[in-house]
């Protein structure tokens, strides 16, 4: 009857009658290291097999002497790329290289855009003429914005003149070389 | 009132085990990443939108570094192809190459072309790992002298029948005239289509592309 039921779930007591502070705990919760362990092995899961590295198809016209195997281009809904050093890109629409823009990579999609707007699609053509002193990544960076900018028609010319290197090196001066 | 005492069991289950099984996890996928095998040439690709991975069996991978040096490797598991390769240029050559040297190219993996004819002998006698910190000159692509047009043919007379993927892998800082090089010698032997290889980066948002993809749901844009 006077039975004090000292036994049974939670903490020992140390004896009936003492009071003393809490004891504190060593048990550690581990469910948040699991957690982050598990988070951990999904980001390995998935960037060992994210990161591989694509690949950007480029088809290169035949080489044609005849000219009347080439394809004929208006010349109003043309619109030519120089690629300068210093990732700078010279352009100018049609035939008229004189009058020579200077851009630079970000600024050339809206050039390419604006062209686009202004032209019709089955004329519209967008000649790349990376020069001497262009970068590798400059070239790529073109063909990628041809990509972007879903331009389906362009061509990757190698023959700058010497006119046109000119007028590059002008336009260089008047802009402060680089 | 009968005394039903319930047995009460502790409801706090001891982490420990499943924190191991997890690091055991863990360690397990970080060991079994797969480490590609580390290229003696070491080259930063620019980055593009595109989405098609990059090949990795029949392939004729052209490297160019940023000091617009060209190298040519054939892909490890190409071994026939590797030895049609270089008895091809052994013979139309005249190199002379014995049969150790020719082994170093066709049974070591991650072996490249890196130098002009005259030198390939002395190349051959050491194998790539060897090769690993010593500066070679390349193979030469200028419009006088442009080695790579008859590797190219080689690689793609070893190669008939099966389809030869052509990789070109090259380096920001590398400039045009290297990359002229490498496509010209593709036009002298027809080889009009290639692949360049890119960094993935996601498509900007607002271009004419992206909007294409959103209209198109989830089929990869090429």
């Amino acid at each position: 009857m006077a039975e004090m039921d000292t036994s049974g779930g939670g903490g020992h007591k140390k004896g009936p009658g003492v009071k003393k502070g809490k004891k504190l705990s060593t048990r550690v919760d581990l469910t948040p290291m699991v957690d982050l362990g598990f988070l951990l092995i999904t980001f390995f899961i998935f960037t060992t097999t994210v990161s591989q590295p694509t690949a950007m198809k480029i088809f290169l016209p035949k080489d044609v002497d005849k000219p009347e195997e080439q394809n004929k281009v208006k010349a109003s809904a043309v619109l030519t790329l120089m690629l300068g050093k210093n990732d700078q890109v010279y352009y100018y629409e049609g035939d008229d290289p004189t009058k020579l823009q200077p851009t630079n990579y970000k600024a050339v999609r809206d050039v390419i855009l604006d062209k686009k707007r202004r032209t019709d699609t089955a004329d519209f053509v967008v000649v790349l003429k990376p020069t001497r002193d262009a970068s590798y990544k400059n070239v790529v960076n073109i063909l990628d914005e041809m990509t972007i900018d879903a331009v389906k028609r362009y061509a990757l010319v190698d023959l700058v003149s010497p006119y046109e290197r000119d007028l590059i090196k002008k336009t260089e001066e008047a802009n402060g070389i680089k | 009132m009968p005394k039903v005492k319930l047995p009460r069991k502790s409801t706090n289950i001891d982490m420990t085990a499943m924190c191991d099984v997890a690091f055991l996890l863990l360690s397990f996928f970080i060991l079994t990443a797969k480490f590609k095998p580390s290229d003696a040439l070491t080259v930063s690709t620019p980055s593009s939108v595109q989405t098609k991975i990059a090949p990795e069996k029949d392939v004729v991978m052209i490297t160019i570094d940023k000091d617009n040096k060209v190298y040519m490797s054939i892909s490890d598991g190409n071994r026939n192809q590797k030895q049609d390769v270089i008895d091809a240029v052994n013979t139309s050559q005249g190199l002379k190459l014995s049969d150790l040297q020719k082994a170093n190219f066709v049974k070591k993996a991650g072996s490249y072309i890196g130098v002009p004819f005259s030198q390939m002998a002395s190349y051959l006698n050491h194998s790539p790992d060897e090769l690993k910190g010593i500066q070679i000159a390349g193979i030469p692509v200028d419009s006088a002298h442009n080695e790579l047009t008859t590797w190219i043919a080689a690689c793609k007379s070893a190669f008939q029948g099966t389809h030869m993927n052509l990789i070109v892998k090259g380096d920001n800082a590398a400039t045009y005239p290297s990359f002229q090089g490498v496509k010209n010698a593709f036009i002298k032997n027809d080889e009009m289509k290639f692949q360049v290889v890119t960094n993935p980066v996601s498509v900007p948002v607002g271009t004419e592309l992206y909007k294409k993809n959103m209209a198109s749901g989830s089929k990869a844009v090429n």
